[in-house]
């Protein structure tokens, strides 16, 4: 196991989130089943795993969305799931979360919905609003769609904005949802860039939820691995890279065969289409 | 009681207690909403003054039938001098309010249960709360307070034009006299029946406006749920806009 988790000295960073024996279940179904994870400041965290493992889960558990059913998801020391409303909206205005669709308000066009958040929760004058928008829209490639509507935008786009509009009030932590999915290579090249440069030049703390093991090895200090509501490992990219364990191997290679299940339980193949035939 | 009634009994509680807990919500929400005038303005204008023409057209419609209707029954009686004040009565106190509520319901409350549950199956709504905003504050209140205030709006402007249909039928084909028309129906109409009219429409407003954000809210965030939640839109606002009227009008007479 890397320093990351065994030697919290004197000059480790400072663990901003803190998962801790968490369960969590949708009806009957488990998604947590005792998930140990830490985020420390200013580093890149990757949460890597199969579709179904409850990445997006754990993010909206992050964010205070969900509460946990047992354990404790403590953010800046803060155990989100016991905040009130008035300190919860405190701790997540310290958050920023790019989503898996971008989640842009509809009836605002792009430049608004990046103004949005400085509006709502500052008074700074338009001029300096307005230098804050566009400095933002040109990092990500779009300040010449500034007066285009959601409706007018890619999928591609619309992430790039909703990137925009997450980093626009400088937040300690950044949350990303997928944030590579869809993307032509040049704007997943951009992003993978802005990712790492706003980690490196402001260190903002990210937490990058992501099916894309080759461009997150790239950028990831530390990475886990999520599988039947575990942590079934965790490193830096380079040491899951040289894990000799199934799963993490299966899941770096893409193989259908392994200890993680591809298959949906289901009957037996042959008897299932016996039956039919019958 | 068998099985599907208890579970029946229990859904209609767990609804009632669903609703009465968002609305004491949304009151909380409309104080603060209150200080973002420009919010409710557009949702006025969204609600209020996109409905104006299909409210406009309704209401001379109604008039021109009521002028027709009434004076067919007034002229067997030789009082078609009456005409004015049944015309103005039927539209103040009745006709007006609720007729401006279906429509209202029809037009401008499935969009507001659309618009809304489509901002939360895209995750709109989840956006805001995790950018510190509450949507009840940003999205609910302005919506329900623009459908509050347009309803008694738009229920003034279909009763003006209404008396106008009636009053073009009336006065200008069937031939009764302009001067009696309008001073009949100036004397006949008290404060008590202007108030009455207002106080309909106010209470329709707020309740096609609650009902409308709140299955919007609450919708199952798929095609298939915002279809049905804009669907019981309709339905429960209508069926409480006419029994709403029934007690109100117990109440005033």
């Amino acid at each position: 196991m890397s320093d990351y988790q065994s030697n919290p000295g004197a000059d480790a960073p400072e663990v901003v989130i803190d998962a801790r024996g968490v369960h969590y279940a949708i009806g009957n179904r488990p998604i947590f089943d005792g998930l140990d994870l830490t985020v420390k400041r200013g580093l890149i965290t990757a949460v890597m795993g199969p579709s179904g493992t409850g990445k997006t889960t754990l993010l909206r558990l992050i964010t205070g969305e969900i509460h946990a059913g047992s354990g404790r998801v403590a953010v800046f020391g803060q155990d989100i799931g016991a905040l009130r409303t008035r300190e919860l909206y405190a701790t997540r205005r310290r958050m920023g979360v790019l989503f898996q669709n971008g989640a842009l308000l509809t009836d605002l066009d792009v430049y608004e919905n990046v103004a949005f958040p400085v509006r709502e929760h500052t008074d700074l004058p338009e001029s300096l609003i307005r230098k804050l928008v566009l400095t933002k829209l040109e990092a990500v490639g779009l300040r010449g769609a500034a007066e285009l509507m959601p409706a007018e935008l890619s999928g591609g786009m619309a992430r790039r904005v909703a990137l925009a509009r997450a980093i626009v009030t400088d937040p300690e932590i950044l949350i990303y949802d997928e944030p590579f999915v869809g993307l032509d290579p040049i704007s997943l090249g951009v992003i993978l860039r802005l990712v790492k440069q706003m980690n490196d030049a402001l260190k903002i703390t990210s937490v990058v939820v992501s099916h894309d093991v080759h461009e997150i090895a790239t950028i990831a200090d530390y990475t886990y691995l999520l599988s039947d509501g575990k942590v079934v490992a965790s490193g830096t990219p380079a040491e899951l890279a040289r894990s000799d364990s199934a799963t993490v191997q299966q899941f770096m290679t893409g193989g259908a065969e392994g200890p993680v299940r591809f298959h949906y339980p289901a009957p037996d193949y042959a008897e299932q289409l016996m039956e039919v035939s019958r | 009681m068998s099985n599907g009634a208890r579970v029946g009994v229990l859904e209609l509680v767990r609804k009632t207690g669903e609703t009465s807990v968002f609305f004491l919500r949304l009151l909380a929400a409309c104080i603060p909403a209150l200080g973002r005038p420009r919010l409710i303005i557009a949702q006025i204008y969204n609600a209020g003054a996109r409905s104006l023409i299909i409210i406009m057209l309704s209401g001379l419609f109604t008039g021109m039938v009521l002028g027709l209707q009434f004076y067919a029954v007034l002229n067997r009686f030789g009082a078609t001098e009456a005409l004015g004040t049944a015309v103005a009565l039927a539209l103040l106190k009745e006709l007006g309010p609720v007729l401006t509520a279906l429509l209202f319901a029809g037009r401008a409350g499935t969009a507001l249960t659309s618009e809304i549950g489509l901002m939360r199956a895209t995750d709109q709504l989840t956006a805001m709360e995790v950018m510190a905003v509450d949507p009840m504050r940003h999205v609910v209140a302005p919506r329900f307070l623009g459908g509050l205030i347009a309803v008694p709006l738009l229920t003034a402007i279909f009763t003006v034009v209404g008396l106008f249909g009636a009053q073009l039928i009336g006065v200008q084909f069937l031939g009764v006299d302009h001067g009696i028309f309008w001073s009949q129906a100036q004397s006949a109409v008290a404060l008590k029946d202007v108030t009455e009219g207002v106080v309909k429409s106010v209470v329709f407003g707020a309740v096609i406006s609650l009902i409308a954000v709140n299955e919007g809210y609450h919708s199952e965030p798929t095609a298939e749920g915002i279809g049905r939640a804009t669907t019981r839109t309709v339905v429960a606002s209508s069926v409480m806009t006419l029994l709403l009227d029934y007690v109100l009008t117990a109440i005033f007479l």
